[in-house]
């Protein structure tokens, strides 16, 4: 089965700025030459792994970093190179999306655009430290459009400090004023050791009583406009308004029903039958060791079945649709089925397990319950 | 030896007065231990009495000083030991006062002076630590003696740490204490003031000589318990043991009973030969009494067979303590004890920990009651999970405590006694800064935190004694907690009816605080029988959810949540709600200022 991995990510780690809450694997700055470099290591990268690979793809995704910072001849050589797929999808943050680099994207074979918006409030993206304003993520969206997507996709966050309710209805609004095929949600996490949980920690602290709202809020605007509340923090314009298109991310459907996967570029995760291994971060080390045609240094983590079960768990229960029980009854705590149930938080549908809606605004804690070990 | 070159005395100082190294210092300026063996504090031998600085366990030594043989017999230093202490005391003549020059008199300084005397000893006091920068010794031994009806002129100045005025003392205790007065030609009568026990040799009894001859293979009899044994080996410590013949009327030392059970052999008790000894006892024997009780749970139930062990082998030593199984819902399986007091409690508690390496669960204490049910017949409870809600009558410990402190803090002492049902008996002026006040309380209302108030609100000046002086009738209830409509017994509480509202709703606030939110409401309410008299809830909550889990994120979210379920699966069961055993265990320690 390691012959015929479908889905494949792809690491772009430049960024014009690392914004105060982000986490990620992420490079400011770099000129056209690193870029250069740095696509010349993943291609080589991607032919070592190419057996791997199934020969038609079912997904590509390039995630950030900042892919459209990339610069545009190098991206568009990486786009060429990459396989074709299904769903080829491409992060941008609005600034960056001008005509030409949406009809790059175009050309080139992406289908999909995931555009890092946040919000529509600029004092707000101001605290997240993003260099689009309101108008620079409307515009974005119309360049994309004007390019031919019709598979766009919208990242939002909630939980931003200073963030009142109203705040947050008209952001939702505004999202949903452009139209957009698809939208992610994310409460905003102070993460340890970042810059802006240094600054906002205490603050987020204090007003996490007063969000714990938010998400149901979330939940009930998109789901009331007709979106489909298909995974924690995922949405889709339901196939009845979308010409009876399924307009889930394949890609990361892929994440969440438990696939194999390889991923490319510096911090990059694969998880290939019964081993997981991710990239060392450090871009040098990276671009050395493809130049050898080496393989980059990498963490190796074995997967027993107990784990790979825990995890179809764990994430299948993110989705709407029930995890079929076959298989991962091991990895399920009775007792604490039967509790979760009576509680009405988890039911059982078929010969699947799913979490109720209560249950899924609880997720985290509802699936931690039911694991056994 | 012939009695009349026999002196008996104690050591008697509140604690840190001085009294372990005044005791080091005899020995080492009569040779019974040389100074390079001298370890600090010879007598204490427990590491735990070494460490927390007091004595738990008295023992006698034998020394020499100018031809007299001087037998130094350890006391306890708390109130929690005070029948232990007065039995030390009945097996002297005498005994050195210990008054620090810094700190003056102090409660437990009055408390077993007072002791003393009703003993008919011979008291000389001493003020000790004049080296030190602050030392008042002309204030101190004003103070002391002024308490003794005594001559300022004849309170002894010492250093125990430098050794100044010891032989002094010493020479003071020749002079002043009168020989031991029995009769060695009547039957043998031996005053049990203290017992140990060695693995090998079973119960170990220390004893003072009144009449008669103690002699090692003759068959002996203690009289109040009934309990016949040989002398296996008798001798005296010096301060290691040294086993003799025989000891004569006067004389101090151990027997080793080859009993291998403690409770057969009981402090206060009379030995006497097994065939035509002597008819009358030494008077003063008493069954102590438990007075607080708590529950001791293991944190790993499977470590329930380890506590009842360690509880088994502590007993061994510790003739006081009581023990039975318990259980409770919340809790499991483990143990209601019962202890003379706080400090006595805390002992317990603290060796099971170190000694015996458990990891505990201690319920808040409570006293013994006793209640007599409506159409019953009256029981003696020890935890509130057995008291009747229907009574007639309950009947709880009342103690005379005596607490001395700088005038300005009298009004505070009062307002504090008066929040505690205390009722005032008197007070005298020590010096013309001091002031000791008497006070009558229910027990129930020290246990928890009055130490602790009494520290603070003094700052720290207060000094504190107390003595059970008898149960008194109470309106009391108890107060339940229901947490999600389930009483929680290992929560509840009995307490008076005018303070039950007040301490029903601090619990129930206090709960509200560790209960962590769960997934559903969680009522938490104090309830007497049925009528609930306060109430919180604990909110459901709205939202847990990882935020984001993809390719990248997966292992690390999995490790959260397997985490999160191990943590779970230590946490203790409250009717339907789960709480972390720490939460658990703020709340049950509410206010359990009972350590020093």
């Amino acid at each position: 089965m390691s012959a015929g991995v479908r889905h494949l990510y792809v690491h772009m780690p430049f960024c014009a700025h690392r914004c105060g809450y982000c986490d990620f694997v992420t490079l400011v700055g770099g000129d056209g030459e690193l870029h250069g470099r740095y696509v010349d290591a993943v291609l080589a990268e991607f032919e070592l792994e190419r057996s791997l690979l199934a020969p038609r793809l079912e997904t590509v995704f390039l995630g950030g970093g900042t892919p459209t910072f990339t610069a545009a001849g190098e991206l568009a050589r990486l786009l060429a190179a990459l396989p074709p797929a299904k769903e080829v999808t491409v992060e941008a943050n609005p600034e960056t999306v001008t005509p030409e680099l949406a009809r790059l994207l175009s050309r080139d074979g992406v289908n999909r655009v995931s555009i890092g918006a946040q919000s529509f409030d600029e004092s707000l993206l101001s605290v997240l430290e993003r260099r689009a304003g309101p108008d620079d993520v409307r515009r974005a969206f119309h360049h994309l459009r004007d390019a031919g997507f019709d598979d766009l996709s919208l990242d939002l966050l909630y939980g931003i400090p200073g963030q009142g309710p109203a705040h947050l209805e008209r952001d939702l609004e505004e999202a949903l004023a452009l139209g957009p095929e698809h939208l992610s949600c994310y409460e905003l996490e102070a993460k340890p050791g970042t810059r802006f949980t240094h600054t906002y920690g205490d603050e987020l602290a204090r007003q996490s009583e007063a969000m714990e709202g938010y998400f149901e809020r979330v939940v009930e605007t998109l789901t009331g406009a007709g979106y489909r509340w298909y995974e924690t923090a995922n949405f889709c314009l339901r196939p009845e308004l979308a010409g009876g298109r399924d307009l889930r991310a394949r890609h990361n459907l892929a994440y969440w029903l438990g696939r194999d996967y390889v991923g490319l570029g510096i911090g990059a995760v694969s998880t290939v039958g019964g081993e997981r291994w991710r990239n060392r971060p450090k871009l040098g080390r990276y671009l050395e060791a493809t130049s050898r045609g080496e393989r980059p240094p990498r963490e190796v983590e074995p997967l027993g079945e107990d784990v790979r079960r825990r995890e179809r768990l764990l994430l299948g229960l993110r989705l709407d649709e029930p995890v079929p029980l076959a298989g991962v009854e091991a990895a399920l705590d009775p007792v604490a089925l039967a509790r979760l149930t009576q509680l009405g938080l988890t039911e059982q549908v078929g010969s699947g397990l799913t979490l109720t809606d209560r249950g899924r605004f609880l997720g985290g804690g509802v699936t931690a319950e039911l694991l056994a070990f | 030896m012939d009695q009349s070159r026999i002196r008996n005395f104690s050591i008697i100082a509140h604690i840190d007065h001085g009294k372990s190294t005044l005791a080091d210092r005899i020995l080492e300026l009569t040779d019974a231990v040389s100074q390079r063996e001298m370890r600090e504090q010879v007598l204490d031998t427990m590491e735990l009495e070494r460490e927390r600085g007091i004595t738990i366990k008295a023992q006698a030594v034998r020394v020499s000083w100018k031809g007299y043989e001087l037998n130094l017999i350890d006391t306890p230093g708390h109130v929690d030991f005070t029948y232990e202490v007065s039995r030390s005391l009945q097996a002297c003549e005498g005994a050195l006062l210990v008054v620090d020059a810094a700190q003056g008199v102090e409660a437990q300084t009055l408390a077993n002076a007072y002791l003393a005397l009703e003993n008919n000893l011979e008291i000389v006091p001493v003020v000790n630590k004049i080296d030190l920068p602050q030392a008042d010794p002309d204030r101190a031994a004003a103070d002391v003696a002024e308490i003794l009806g005594d001559d300022p002129d004849r309170v002894l100045r010492i250093s125990a740490k430098t050794g100044e005025g010891v032989a002094d003392a010493l020479d003071a205790l020749v002079e002043r204490l009168p020989a031991p007065l029995g009769d060695p030609d009547a039957p043998l009568r031996a005053l049990i003031f203290d017992s140990s026990y060695d693995q090998y040799r079973g119960v170990v009894a220390f004893v003072r000589v009144i009449d008669g001859v103690l002699t090692r293979r003759e068959a002996v009899h203690a009289m109040a318990l009934a309990t016949t044994f040989e002398a296996e080996e008798v001798g005296f410590m010096s301060p290691e043991r040294r086993p003799i013949e025989r000891l004569t009327a006067g004389e101090v030392g151990y027997v080793f009973t080859g009993l291998k059970d403690v409770s057969r052999l009981r402090v206060g008790d009379t030995i006497t030969a097994a065939r035509g000894g002597a008819t009358e006892p030494l008077p003063g024997y008493k069954d102590v009494k438990p007075m607080v009780f708590a529950g001791l749970f293991p944190t790993e139930s499977d470590d329930y067979p380890e506590l009842r062990d360690a509880l088994d082998r502590l007993k061994l030593n510790d003739a006081a303590l009581f023990y039975e199984p318990e259980t409770s819902q919340a809790l499991g399986f483990g143990f209601r004890c019962g202890f003379l007091g706080l400090l006595h409690m805390e002992i317990v508690r603290e060796r099971l920990e170190r000694e015996f390496d458990l990891d505990l669960l201690v319920t808040a204490p409570n006293v013994a009651y006793r209640v007599l049910p409506r159409g019953g017949e009256a029981i003696e409870v020890h935890s509130p999970a057995d008291f009747p809600s229907d009574l007639e009558e309950v009947e709880e410990p009342y103690i005379r405590a005596s607490i001395i402190v700088p005038k300005e803090f009298v009004g505070t002492v009062m307002e504090l006694n008066n929040e505690r049902r205390g009722s005032f008996d008197h007070m005298e002026y020590l010096s013309e800064e001091r002031v000791l006040l008497l006070y009558e309380l229910p027990l129930a209302e020290i246990v928890l935190d009055y130490y602790d108030q009494l520290k603070s609100r003094t700052r720290g000046y207060a000094s504190f004694d107390y003595d059970v002086v008898g149960f008194r009738a109470g309106e009391l209830s108890r107060v339940d907690i229901l947490v999600a409509g389930d009483a929680v017994d290992a929560l509840s509480l009995i307490v008076h009816r005018d303070f039950a509202q007040a301490r029903g709703r601090a619990l129930v606030e206090r709960l509200k605080e560790e209960i962590p939110r769960q997934f559903f409401d969680v009522p938490i309410q104090a309830a007497i029988g049925s009528r609930v008299i306060a109430r919180e809830t604990v909110k459901a909550k709205r939202k847990d959810v990882l935020a984001k889990c993809y390719g990248g994120d997966i292992s690390r979210k999995r490790k959260l949540l397997e985490r999160q379920k191990a943590g779970k699966k230590r946490m203790k069961q409250l009717g339907s709600v789960e709480l972390p055993q720490e939460a658990f265990l703020a709340v049950l320690s509410i206010g359990d200022g009972s350590r020093r």
